[in-house]
């Protein structure tokens, strides 16, 4: 569904990521772990279209879509839970669900079926988004992005700055979405969550796929190896 | 009685500056774009306003919506082809670029229409009042003015908070990046919003031309005021926008009721006083960059 080819993206003179193959099927939920600075992010942003590409290409469906701006990406159906959730500030919570929308994708999830997800929601529909915690923004933001009802999702360090328990929480709906038949691309950093979830896994190391396999296969010693990038 | 009198016109005064204010309210709040032609382009729908009139043969008021549909033309075709390109970090480029834009229309109606002043007709509504007593007279102009503030910036207030587009308008003034996420094409929403800005300016450019005569220079002076009602009531704050105009409205009514020739003086002074000690404005929500 997902097919990156050669990709190599950056930031004006920074260039974050050389060369980079990924192929992702429909259905599937795939982790893209590494350590800080390995380009996840870029990787995600470039799929969004939010970086500059310096070569390769990105096609979804069988269209390459790497010329496209990042609204005509959403209307083909491609979400992103950005890094740090950039709620906005001056919605309320109902508004930022509903703006996840803008779109009017047709599709399954409605705002009652994210918060029946997140229950935490349900009392915080007509508060201001921008006083909550951010477990509860994290939330939103997940939400906000399947209420595009995206064929794709992105979700990236879903778990950056927030407790475990919360973590948890935001994990456990992760096979709803799945079980919707959505694929999902995950960024963490923490390793075990992305496992635990996930049906293959990515390793990038300083811009490059240093390790690629299936979750139930691949051994911990060489994820860890992919990682630090140092021989164990 | 005189000051009751000064209170009540300075009120219905600031409906036209509210007005005037609103486009450059929501050309910055929604892009941070300062527009410093958005005087020009008032005068520009009076003289507008004039040319139709007289080229289809109908009455002053009867162009207007006609005016207000190609100024908000003008305003979607110019973001998207021009003001879009200066938007960016640095928003020097967007207020010199305003700022030539402007020029250019002072000379363009400098040319097309001479100097010598112009006013428009609004019939007979311009000199009727309503007597309260031997002190007191109130124009229905002028309420017609305020009512007109006060329903479109109500309208505006309701298309922001329960339409799609709205709230798409206020995501994008939040955080474009993430808008664009929600498969929101901003410079789209900036086309709509310069629409919006340039019909209201529409609208002031006919109140204001009514009232009082107008010639090709006439923008910049107007264009202060509505600065002046912006920063007041506050940037970012629609009603804040109302009450910023008839702030100034009103400290003008009552400079001029001091002495004449303070009107102007006594709005700046308060201007200068509300910057100094309330930056933000009467109900401003600060500035997010």
């Amino acid at each position: 569904m997902l097919i990156v080819e050669g990709l190599s993206a950056g930031y004006e003179d920074f260039r974050a990521l050389f060369d980079v193959n990924l192929s992702i099927k429909e259905g599937e939920t795939v982790a893209i772990v590494g350590a800080n600075g390995a380009g996840k992010t870029t990787l995600l942003r470039a799929v969004m279209g939010q970086v500059k590409l310096h070569s390769g290409s990105i096609r979804f469906d069988g269209v390459d879509i790497s010329s496209m701006t990042t609204h005509e990406r959403v209307k083909l159906g491609i979400s992103l839970v950005p890094e740090g959730r950039r709620i906005f500030p001056s919605l309320t919570v109902r508004e930022n669900l509903l703006i996840g929308g803008f779109t009017k994708r047709p599709g399954p999830w409605t705002i009652e079926r994210i918060v029946s997800m997140f229950p935490m929601l349900d009392r915080l529909l007509s508060r201001s988004a921008s006083k909550l915690s951010g477990g509860e923004q994290q939330a939103i933001a997940i939400g906000r992005a399947l209420l595009s009802n995206p064929r794709l999702v992105l979700l990236d360090e879903v778990s950056l700055g927030l407790a475990p328990v919360v973590v948890k929480q935001l994990y456990s709906a992760l096979p709803a979405i799945s079980d919707q038949g959505t694929t999902a691309i995950i960024v963490e950093q923490d390793i075990h969550q992305a496992l635990a979830v996930s049906d293959r896994v990515y390793c990038l190391l300083e811009g490059k796929v240093a390790l690629t396999g299936d979750t139930s296969t691949v051994s911990k010693s060489a994820i860890t190896s992919a990682y630090f990038g140092a021989a164990v | 009685m005189s000051w009751l009198n000064a209170l009540i016109q300075g009120v219905l005064l600031g409906g036209l500056y509210a007005i005037f204010a609103t486009g450059l309210s929501l050309a910055f709040g929604v892009m941070r774009f300062v527009n410093l032609a958005h005087g020009d382009l008032a005068i520009l729908s009076g003289y507008l306003v004039l040319s139709t009139a007289s080229t289809f043969g109908i009455g002053h008021v009867l162009s207007v919506p006609l005016v207000l549909l190609v100024m908000a033309g003008i305003g979607y075709i110019g973001q998207r082809v021009l003001f879009n390109r200066t938007i960016g970090p640095d928003p020097l480029a967007g207020i010199l670029c305003s700022f030539g834009i402007g020029i250019v229309i002072q000379n363009f109606l400098l040319a097309r229409y001479t100097a010598t002043d112009k006013s428009l007709d609004a019939g007979s509504i311009e000199t009727s009042t309503i007597r309260v007593n031997e002190s007191i007279s109130i124009g229905h102009f002028s309420l017609l003015t305020f009512g007109s503030a006060v329903v479109l910036l109500g309208a505006l207030q309701l298309f922001l908070s329960y339409t799609s587009i709205g709230r798409a308008f206020r995501a994008t003034a939040d955080d474009p990046a993430t808008a664009e996420l929600m498969g929101i094409n901003d410079k789209r929403i900036y086309g709509f919003a310069m629409a919006i800005a340039f019909a209201t300016v529409g609208i002031a450019g006919f109140f204001l031309g009514a009232r009082e005569t107008f010639a090709p220079a006439s923008g910049p002076n107007q264009l202060l005021f509505g600065f002046e009602a912006v920063v007041i009531g506050g940037l970012g704050s629609l009603w804040g926008t109302l009450i910023g105009g008839v702030v100034l409205g009103v400290a003008q009514t009552f400079g001029n009721q001091l002495s004449v020739g303070w009107n102007l003086l006594a709005g700046h002074v308060v201007f200068l006083l509300v910057l100094a000690f309330r930056p933000n404005g009467l109900f401003g929500t600060g500035v997010r960059t």
